[in-house]
């Protein structure tokens, strides 16, 4: 089956078996391998992506649904030259060791706060606690998103927000 | 993993979709928002011929609040129920539970008529809707029915929905002022499903005491469904700290939990009986201060 839709910005148009879903029509069709694939079922959260501005989870949606539906992956977060607020805010945190759940995570944090931008820290736990990261143990990655508030319009970072001191943000910013 | 393959049709009308299902002859399953329909694909649990996606219907969508209660329609998402600050005093104890259901990106997506056909024994909107005598509102090409949530559900993943049929809403009874509600779940992360549950309700009649009481279990029993037994401990007594004791015990006793990896049946009864000790709890302190404010 043919599908039209957009992908950070840009239109492409793929043929897709009906039972190939968004993650692997992003992964393989279109090459776009920073959406990552976990659990396949709907736990992990690591192939979120952003659908008409809802973070969705890639895996639980099929390609053909997305027909004139507008998609943005991690990729579609900075532009090559540079990381976006969110982006380095989670680099200044040390918010991720291995990787794979971060692009779920940015793209969470990012549709989250495009929404919300005064998104309180139980707000923001309660929405990535649909992420699973097995490196960070979440205080960081909660951190660098409290920090990113600021760049969507929300309020200036005060590191004790979470709950926990500023060790990692005043590491990140010696370096 | 892979879904096993199929056929897909995102058909314009409802009656398009509904003769897409009737000429299926058993092999199609409608698709709305797919968070539950997606993993049981891509577990092969069910390997359909053909999805019919929803998508495209008009008018399955809205949230309907008037003097006869709430009609929520098949595609409402989680999202929009979460974001309808109508809820909070039209059904309490759904404006309540919807905190619980699922994470983020899955409510962005899930439906109220997926949740009610995929029936899950853990899941919260079937919990509410027996509990708060929800009628679900059935199509098909031979015509509609109602059917009580109480009968709806048939066991675990089972409805009486028939392979023809689809959800096209669900309604819920007027919710008077002075009814109290609390909705309690026990869940090993936030938004995952519960380990057990509990949604419970009643009036306070002019002594003070409760009447009308339902008290409903999810992830207590292959299907959710009320406690009779523990309704009555309850009914025409105050809602002091004793009879509410007597009633979360009646409740336990009435309960069959299933033992699983997430928890043994004996866990399970004793969380039914803290929970609904908490959710009875917490409705009486709602009935305390409506006493007050009206002195």
């Amino acid at each position: 089956m043919k599908v039209s839709f957009k992908v950070n910005g840009k239109p492409v148009a793929t043929e897709v078996e009906p039972r190939t879903t968004l993650s692997l029509c992003l992964r393989d069709n279109l090459r776009l391998t920073g959406t990552h694939v976990g659990c396949e079922h709907g736990v992990c959260g690591a192939c979120t992506v952003i659908v008409d501005g809802d973070a969705v989870r890639s895996c639980l949606t099929l390609a053909v649904q997305m027909d004139g539906c507008a998609v943005v992956t991690v990729e579609g977060l900075s532009d090559e030259a540079a990381l976006s607020p969110l982006q380095a805010a989670f680099r200044r945190h040390n918010a991720l060791q291995c990787g794979f759940c971060t692009p779920g995570m940015l793209t969470t944090a990012h549709a989250l706060l495009s929404e919300e931008p005064n998104a309180s820290v139980e707000r923001i736990r309660e929405v990535l606690s649909g992420n699973l990261c097995r490196c960070t143990g979440y205080l960081p990655i909660v951190e660098a998103v409290l920090d990113a508030r600021a760049a969507y319009g929300g309020p200036a970072y005060q590191p004790a927000d979470a709950g926990h001191g500023a060790s990692h943000a005043s590491a990140g910013a010696a370096r | 993993m892979k879904p096993p393959q199929f056929e897909y049709a995102a058909p314009a009308s409802l009656s398009e979709a509904l003769a897409l299902l009737t000429a299926s002859d058993g092999e199609a399953k409608p698709l709305a928002g797919g968070q539950s329909l997606m993993p049981v694909l891509a577990f092969r649990l069910a390997s359909p011929s053909l999805l019919v996606d929803l998508r495209h219907i008009p008018g399955l969508d809205r949230i309907e609040v008037g003097a006869d209660g709430v009609r929520l329609g098949a595609k409402v998402r989680w999202r929009d129920i979460e974001r309808d600050t109508r809820l909070a005093t039209a059904l309490p104890p759904l404006a309540e539970a919807i905190g619980h259901v699922a994470h983020y990106q899955i409510r962005n997506r899930g439906t109220v008529g997926g949740s009610l056909a995929h029936a899950d024994p853990a899941a919260e909107l079937p919990g509410i809707a027996v509990t708060c005598d929800a009628m679900i509102e059935i199509a098909s090409s031979r015509g509609t029915r109602k059917v009580a949530a109480a009968d709806f559900f048939e066991g675990a993943l089972t409805t009486v929905l028939a392979s023809d049929e689809l959800i096209t809403a669900i309604a819920f009874p007027a919710w008077p002022a002075g009814r109290v509600s609390a909705f309690e779940e026990l869940a090993r992360r936030h938004g995952d499903f519960a380990m057990a549950g509990t949604a419970v309700w009643f009036d306070v009649d002019r002594l003070g005491h409760a009447s009308n009481t339902h008290i409903g279990v999810i992830g207590a029993s292959d299907r959710p469904r009320r406690l009779n037994a523990a309704e009555a401990v309850l009914n025409g007594k105050p809602a002091d700290a004793t009879s509410i004791a007597a009633a979360a015990r009646a409740a336990a006793q009435a309960v069959d939990p299933a033992d699983d990896l997430h928890a043994s049946a004996a866990y399970r009864r004793n969380l039914i009986e803290v929970l609904v000790e908490r959710a009875l709890t917490r409705a009486s302190k709602q009935a305390d201060s409506a006493v007050k404010g009206s002195h």
